[in-house]
């Protein structure tokens, strides 16, 4: 079938069931997505669909044929994401293995949502997991990107 | 460089032999040394430095690559061990590049002997060492200058990757060739701490581009042709072997390559990861369960209590504690209980074998370089130097990825040789929340007799739990008193017990057939609970505020009064709060570090909601702000998904947790707002990965003893139950 990550067609030969988080790492070697969990509750996984946010280990390939998928490798070319771009103003990162879906989250909450509230971030970013503990400045580079993207806006 | 004729060294030549062309700095430091003076302006007497380590490359593109010999899971030190080879050698920090070391002896720990990443020990064990190489470079670098220049090395300084001689200015870079031929020097000075100016200075982490746009490596990301993807079936209880199995299904599965069996049970070895875990769905193994299989979380517990009842192994010792407490008018008693807990790292266990001729290849996280090493060659039968050990990022560690039995590095050897290809063992969450290895659960019965003055005459403490360190290498190490002081470790020696006249600690080694082990801050990560718990109790039982109980207490401890007195403080202890909230205060000594929390909680539903943690810290001379910082949010936040949330249960031999669904951690909207604040300190330094956790559970428990007046004695923390 066809997929398209990251702006690239791929052709993959995989079975319609396979998780969309194993063909990204495992056939087309983007290993940028985590598996955490493989059952929706870590969020390491997290990728955009059609912009927006999934978790590609509970999504069938079969389920993305023809839509645009995007990968924390396709988010900017030179992590100029004002996401990114706050996450390394901020230090957040430690072990950083979960934060490929924390970004990915928090670059989906702020295109819907330019000025996410506390609570709109413990609605989305409370469903992504950090065994560091990095969530204090995960809240808070959400809203310092709030702001950078604001500010690229103009 | 002189070249001599030992293994070791020819081994650390080969290794430099693949990297690129430039300076190479050898340097050792003998265990003894571990403690030396921090803060000391010359090197001491050292014996003459052998050109046997790679700890540093200058390039002559001017890059200096900082070679590390631990393991960077997320603590910082891929920062931290950089910043002291800069401050010495005067590097220009946006030229510094870092890479872990291969699987060496000169990269053994200087106090441990092995190639090992934990304990909180990083920064104080490489405080010297790193520090050195970095002077032994930049003392290299100006006398090539020097020669170059035709000038005394007296009349050159360095300055941002440069040797300056008057008006001029050689680059690092230009001298490295130059530099990496003069003869090693026998001793080198350290900078004076006061013209320091890497150390101390908040250093943002340099892992940080890699692991914002997927690029980082992580064990579970490394590829390569021909490589395949393991899963194994293992015993659904502890100690379990396999019977028969019938694979017949499992090869139908598209991309099922083999299946083979090792010695924890059948591994599934196929194309991809999606292949190998369909492949052992459709497997069907008949388990000799053994004894494992009666296992039972209440059984635990009442054989906890029942052995605490019984004399155990004397841990300390003072006055007469029980002939005390006998005539005592008031005492206070009290039964504390922990349960078993899964470290549960963001990147489940995994690990890729490729097994040559004669090599065997080995690329995981791990803690451990040494342990791995050495299973491998005891597996393949090659010699441990014939055993290559590639460190990738560590996706969290938590002491997980550092097993005296190299558990999952053992089984993915086995399954690479069984399956004669290269192969990557993934383990799924399942696999690892079941997989063992937990923090050992742990009760407590404390009874203290408080004399007039409302403070203890006797404390009389009896623990019960599991070692970790039995049927490991370590055991022999207390051999003498049978008490493991990891499990004793922040009660035995607990500043609290010196003030007190009579007092007595008694250890039950409790045998089970649960795999257990360090899970960050060890022993403390249960006698901070207890102790802090406790002291609570008491000054709540005599009257008194519960800092000033503890400052009474702690008289002859400054450290420990210190970041009290400064946590309290910033915590504006004392001062009102609105109402429904409450505060709760810990302090506790853990890896060379002195942590105080005030916690202030409410609660909502019955649940605990902790607003703000104030933590103060000496930890030391600081050497990177910013990481002790982030390191006490992290710590906090571990301990807080302990304390809230967390446990392992078994029933019918059977651990009753398997994913994040069940075995739940701390998530984002219970994070508090957590504050630092850094004692300055000219003290050798301490540990910070580890010190954070300790004080938060018993800060958390002891507000909400001053919130509602119920003591909660088992973590995790359930009011109102």
């Amino acid at each position: 079938m066809k997929l398209r990550v990251n702006g690239k067609e791929h052709e993959v030969a995989a079975p319609a069931d396979m998780p969309l988080l194993w063909v990204l790492r495992d056939l087309l070697g983007l290993t940028g997505t985590k598996y955490g969990c493989g059952v929706g509750q870590c969020g390491a996984c997290l990728v955009h669909v059609d912009g927006k946010p999934r978790r590609s280990c509970m999504t069938d390939v079969a389920a993305v044929a023809g839509k645009s998928v995007t990968t924390i490798e396709g988010l900017s070319a030179d992590a100029s994401h004002p996401v990114q771009r706050a996450w390394a103003e901020l230090d957040v990162v430690q072990c950083g293995y979960c934060q490929s879906g924390q970004i990915m989250s928090a670059a989906a909450l702020i295109a819907e949502k330019p000025q996410p509230s506390d609570a709109d971030i413990d609605a989305t970013l409370g469903r992504q997991i950090c065994r560091c503990g990095t969530y204090q400045r995960v809240r808070a580079a959400v809203h310092r990107a709030a702001e950078l993207n604001q500010e690229q806006k103009k | 460089m002189s070249i001599l004729a030992d293994p070791t060294r020819r081994e650390f030549l080969k290794t430099a032999a693949l990297s690129a062309a430039g300076l190479v700095i050898a340097f050792y430091v003998p265990p003894g040394r571990r403690f030396a003076q921090a803060a000391e302006t010359t090197a001491p007497a050292a014996p003459p430095l052998p050109p046997a380590n790679a700890f540093l490359r200058i390039g002559s593109d001017d890059t200096v690559t900082v070679v590390l010999a631990h393991s960077e899971m997320g603590q910082g030190i891929w920062t931290s061990l950089p910043m002291l080879i800069a401050e010495e050698l005067d590097a220009d920090w946006s030229t510094v590049r870092v890479e872990h070391a291969p699987a060496a002896p000169v990269y053994a720990h200087t106090a441990f002997g092995a190639q090992l990443t934990g304990g909180s020990t990083t920064t104080w064990s490489e405080f010297d060492r790193y520090r050195q190489v970095g002077a032994t470079a930049r003392l290299l670098l100006v006398q090539a200058a020097a020669q170059r220049l035709g000038v005394s090395p007296d009349a050159c300084r360095t300055e941002q990757g440069a040797v300056i001689a008057g008006d001029k200015r050689l680059r690092f870079g230009e001298l490295a060739d130059d530099a990496a031929k003069l003869p090693m020097p026998a001793t080198v000075a350290l900078k004076d701490p006061a013209d320091w100016r890497v150390i101390g200075r908040p250093t943002r982490r340099l892992d940080t581009p890699e692991k914002i746009d997927g690029r980082a490596v992580f064990g579970l990301d490394v590829r390569f042709d021909g490589l395949l993807t393991a899963v194994v079936a293992r015993s659904p209880v502890f100690g379990g072997k396999v019977k028969s199995f019938d694979d017949s299904a499992t090869k139908a599965v598209p991309g099922v390559r083999k299946v083979v069996q090792v010695p924890t049970g059948v591994a599934v070895v196929a194309d991809h990861f999606w292949a190998a875990q369909q492949g052992r769905e459709a497997l069907k193994v008949d388990w000799d369960l053994g004894v494992g299989a009666t296992l039972d979380s209440a059984a635990i517990l009442a054989d906890l209590r029942r052995l605490a009842g019984t004399d155990g192994k004397l841990a300390a010792s003072a006055g007469d504690a029980p002939g005390t407490l006998a005539k005592s008018k008031q005492l206070v008693t009290a039964e504390y209980a922990v349960p078993y807990l899964a470290h549960a790292p963001m990147e489940p266990l995994n690990c890729t074998v490729r097994i040559g001729p004669d090599s065997c290849e080995i690329w995981t996280g791990t803690q451990a370089q040494t342990f791995e090493q050495m299973t491998a060659a005891a597996i393949t039968g090659l010699k441990p130097e014939q055993v290559q050990i590639h460190t990738t990022f560590l996706g969290g560690g938590f002491g997980r990825r550092a097993v005296p039995s190299s558990d999952w590095v053992n089984e993915a050897v086995h399954v690479a040789k069984a399956a004669a290809a290269p192969v990557k063992t993934v383990w799924t969450r399942e696999d690892d929340v079941r997989g063992g290895y937990y923090r050992p659960a742990f009760l407590h019965r404390v009874r203290v007799a408080l004399g007039d003055d409302g403070l203890p005459a006797a404390w009389d403490h009896a623990m019960v739990g599991q070692s970790i360190m039995t049927g490991t290498p370590f055991e022999g190490s207390f051999a003498k008193t049978g008490v493991d002081p990891s499990s004793v470790e922040g009660v035995a020696d607990s500043p609290y017990l010196k003030a007190i006249a009579n007092h007595r600690v008694q250890l039950h080694d409790y045998r089970a057939p649960v795999p257990v082990l360090w899970w960050r801050s060890v022993g403390h990560s249960h006698t901070a609970f207890v102790m802090e718990s406790m002291i609570d109790e008491l000054a709540r039982a005599s009257g008194v505020d519960p800092v000033a109980y503890r400052r009474r207490l702690l008289a002859d401890q400054p450290r420990h009064l210190g970041v009290l007195n400064l946590a309290a403080e910033k915590a504006g202890w004392g001062s009102p709060l609105p109402a429904g909230r409450a505060r709760g205060v810990a302090v506790h000594e853990s890896f060379g570090s002195y942590v105080a929390q005030v916690a202030e909680v409410s609660l909502a539903n019955g649940r605990i909601r902790v607003h703000r943690v104030v933590c103060a810290i000496d930890c030391g001379i600081a050497v990177n702000p910013a990481t002790i910082e982030a390191q006490m949010e992290s710590g906090i936040a571990f301990g807080l998904g302990a304390a809230l949330e967390s446990a392992i249960t078994f029933a019918d031999g059977r651990v009753q947790q398997s994913n994040f669904d069940d075995y739940r951690v701390l998530r984002l909207p219970a994070m508090p707002q957590v504050e630092v604040h850094i004692v300055p300190s000219r003290e050798r330094p301490g540990g910070v990965g580890e010190p954070g956790t300790p004080p938060i559970a018993p800060a958390v428990a002891n507000a909400v003893a001053a919130l509602t007046g119920q003591r909660l004695r088992e973590l995790p923390l359930r009011p109102g139950a």
